[in-house]
């Protein structure tokens, strides 16, 4: 006993506003230096990788280690344009909500590599169970048009999910994507049971399910790795951490003295730590998850560290509570720019190339965006029919909403 | 009622290969009221198994069994255990059909024993079907005997929208009249007892008018419909009892009729008093009975108190508080 009065701790990021980040608590690794397991390795055994950072491009853009990936050159290319495409996507919603066409927006700026590349590492039929900064996983399919998501966007006529969600809340089952909640975590456990049932009834099909390092904190986020790990559950357990919850450092959610990828191991269930903003280590530790998962291998935890460059949505200011420079002193750099190092390197892409396609992926979500405004937005006055407030809350509508619907259309 | 509701279940395994049960202690050991008794042995361990002590994740874990296709049945051992699940419950399950447009839906089934007269004390006998009723998107059921608990339970089973089905644990060994220190008369001894083999269902949102009368209708549903009838016959007061067996959505036009026919109402539940289902009963006849009514509308309900041990019976509505309020609407 020391004698002095205790002490409540409050953790407080290493930078405020004014005072420049120390990003040393990200505990880096080099490019290159962690060892890659076999699928089967017990997950004990991870603890390791747990702990440290898996990437593998270094500064220079090579490829570096024994998970560098084998990638054929027009998946490559293909994957860099799906971020730029992402990138140029969220650019054109974040203007188009300041002109008031669509209400609200969510930004993955600084993120695209986590969805984009773990989409390339999934196969048709996996089912993603996504927060609402996953838009990456949409972006990076050719099935799923731009006009359709800026249709949900804008709340119109051919909102798919008829006016009843937030903007950015998609619900894609033909494209995997599972109905985004607006409730954080829930959606954790929920794919824990997708990947039940697809086990139950000896499917092949797995799960992946998303959540941020803020939402670790909830109570489904620690049921759904107990779950996962009981039943051996068919399921990637991806955590964004991103650094930040809205204005809440992750120190608050219990990242200070540990990782949140420790969780996992604690859990019994083999855990990566991974550079987000590489997007040859993201597809790799995505890739080893997916044959654990196919092989009854069971689950994997995946940290993604990466760096919320954007703010939260349009209705918070990030300089109130970081520092404003912040993006650009993250330590592991920009996942297009650094991609696109890589690309350049192996010379399959030049910086000629990447200008033409970031103007020509500019002027497509441009024409998708006055296409889509062609069927009306929100703001502008379109509402949705009265009746689709009453349908779809039973398969059948009961005698009581059949009234209600009735008592409204008289006004 | 225990053997009906696990009659339900193996007819509903056998028949669709999309069922799954499973809950805490409901696989090997068959429940901690024997309704799965027998069912893993019979279906085994990947169709009728042990959860982890989770709610929210046993209910969680059902929403993405749903939305692949499954058709989960999962136990909450006691009602007075759900609110770790009122997330999955109240903005997923009830909610998945609307927010995604159909895209996905939560066909389950989540099973709970409810209510008290077992000296459960506050956490074994609560009644919380009003926390369920309130929420659009969820079908709630409670059925008050063997018959119509098998019925129901496959009904709910084979509909496409997420049900909450309370079982009141007092009538699972037998109908209860209300008078605690009788003996207990199994179901075997009674004719509601008599459950068919094989598949039949009682359709949802379908009363029942469980004793006829002319004087006074009495809405009730699980365990009080035996108390109200036991009321009835003490008090000499020829009370009309609806079973509601569906509390929500409702079949409102039996309610109607009955109340337009004997125009008086006692509404009677085990549960909690203010902000209780009752009280919404109580609304929807004023709307649409006023003008038939020769008395106000009495509500015997629980006390607005937690559910005690030692005082259980001083809390549980039982027939003699049943039979004054049938008295009184009867006063001129």
């Amino acid at each position: 006993m020391s004698g002095d009065p205790l002490r409540l701790h409050v953790p407080e990021p290493t930078g405020r506003p004014g005072q420049g980040t120390d990003f040393s608590y990200l505990r880096l690794a080099a490019a290159g230096a962690v060892p890659r397991p076999p699928v089967d390795v017990a997950p004990l055994e991870t603890s390791d990788l747990a702990h440290t950072l898996l990437r593998v491009l270094d500064d220079d853009g090579r490829a570096c280690g024994p998970w560098a990936p084998q990638i054929a050159p027009e998946r490559l290319r293909a994957g860099l344009g799906a971020m730029m495409k992402t990138r140029a996507f969220d650019a054109r919603m974040l203007i188009a909500q300041r002109q008031k066409k669509i209400s609200f927006y969510m930004q993955c700026l600084g993120e695209e590599a986590v969805a984009v590349a773990h989409s390339f590492a999934l196969e048709p039929g996996d089912m993603n169970f996504p927060t609402y900064r996953q838009q990456g996983l949409l972006l990076a399919r050719d099935d799923v048009s731009m006009v359709e998501l800026m249709c949900q966007l804008l709340s119109n006529q051919r909102d798919p999910l008829k006016g009843r969600q937030l903007p950015v809340m998609y619900s894609y089952k033909r494209a995997g994507f599972f109905t985004i909640s607006g409730n954080l975590a829930t959606q954790y456990i929920q794919a824990v049971g997708w990947a039940m049932a697809s086990a139950i009834k000896g499917d092949t099909r797995i799960a992946s399910a998303w959540i941020g390092d803020g939402a670790t904190a909830e109570s489904d986020f620690h049921t759904a790795l107990t779950f996962a790990h009981v039943y051996r559950a068919p399921v990637i357990l991806n955590v964004v951490n991103n650094q930040w919850a809205i204005s809440t450092f992750q120190s608050i959610a219990g990242g200070e003295a540990t990782t949140f990828a420790a969780r996992g191991v604690g859990c019994g269930i083999a855990s990566l730590r991974v550079d987000g903003n590489d997007f040859l280590a993201v597809y790799a530790a995505s890739a080893w998850a997916a044959e654990r998962a196919r092989s009854n291998l069971g689950p994997t935890l995946i940290e993604w560290v990466t760096y919320r460059a954007g703010a939260h949505s349009t209705s918070d200011d990030p300089s109130k509570y970081r520092p404003g420079d912040d993006a650009q002193h993250y330590p592991l750099g920009d996942p297009i720019a650094r991609l696109k190092k890589h690309l350049i390197g192996l010379g399959i892409w030049s910086d000629e190339e990447h200008e033409q396609t970031a103007k020509a992926l500019d002027a497509e979500v441009s024409a998708a965006l006055k296409e889509a405004t062609q069927y009306g937005s929100l703001l502008d006055g379109h509402a949705p029919p009265l009746a689709t407030m009453f349908e779809d809350v039973y398969q059948d509508m009961p005698a009581h909403l059949r009234e209600q619907m009735r008592q409204a259309a008289e006004g | 009622m225990i053997q009906a509701l696990r009659s339900a279940m193996d007819v509903m395994l056998g028949r669709d290969d999309n069922v799954v049960v499973y809950g805490q202690d409901v696989g090997y050991f068959g429940g901690v009221f024997r309704c799965t008794d027998g069912l893993q042995a019979k279906y085994g361990k990947t169709r009728v198994f042990d959860a982890p002590i989770s709610e929210g994740g046993i209910v969680g874990s059902a929403i993405g069994m749903a939305a692949y296709g499954l058709r989960p049945v999962v136990e909450v051992q006691f009602a007075d255990y759900f609110y770790p699940a009122s997330d999955q419950i109240v903005s997923e399950a009830a909610r998945l059909r609307y927010r995604s447009a159909g895209d996905f839906t939560a066909p389950i089934t989540i099973r709970m024993p409810c209510g008290g007269g077992i000296y459960g004390g506050q956490t074994h006998s609560q009644s919380p079907e009003s926390l369920f009723t309130h929420v659009c998107g969820i079908r709630t059921v409670m059925p008050s005997n063997p018959y119509d608990a098998k019925g129901l339970l496959i009904a709910s089973i084979e509909n496409d929208d997420p049900v909450i089905f309370l079982e009141p644990k007092r009538l699972y060994n037998g109908p209860f009249d209300g008078h605690h220190g009788k003996p207990v008369v199994p179901w075997a001894a009674h004719p509601m007892g008599e459950v068919p083999e094989g598949h039949y269902s009682v359709p949802l949102e379908s009363a029942t008018v469980f004793r006829a009368g002319t004087d006074v209708t009495v809405l009730t549903y699980g365990t009080m419909v035996f108390v109200c009838e036991a009321a009835a016959k003490a008090s000499g007061v020829d009370a009309e009892i609806v079973d509601l067996r569906s509390l929500w959505p409702l079949d409102l036009p039996t309610l109607v009729a009955s109340v337009k026919k004997t125009g008086r109402c006692v509404v009677v539940h085990e549960a909690t008093r203010t902000s209780g289902f009752g009280a919404e009963l109580v609304a929807l006849m004023q709307e649409h009975c006023f003008y038939h009514l020769e008395a106000p509308i009495e509500r015997v309900t629980g006390w607005d108190t937690p559910y005690p041990h030692a005082l259980e019976w001083a809390y549980f509505p039982g027939p003699d508080r049943v039979a004054a309020a049938l008295k009184r609407v009867m006063e001129p």
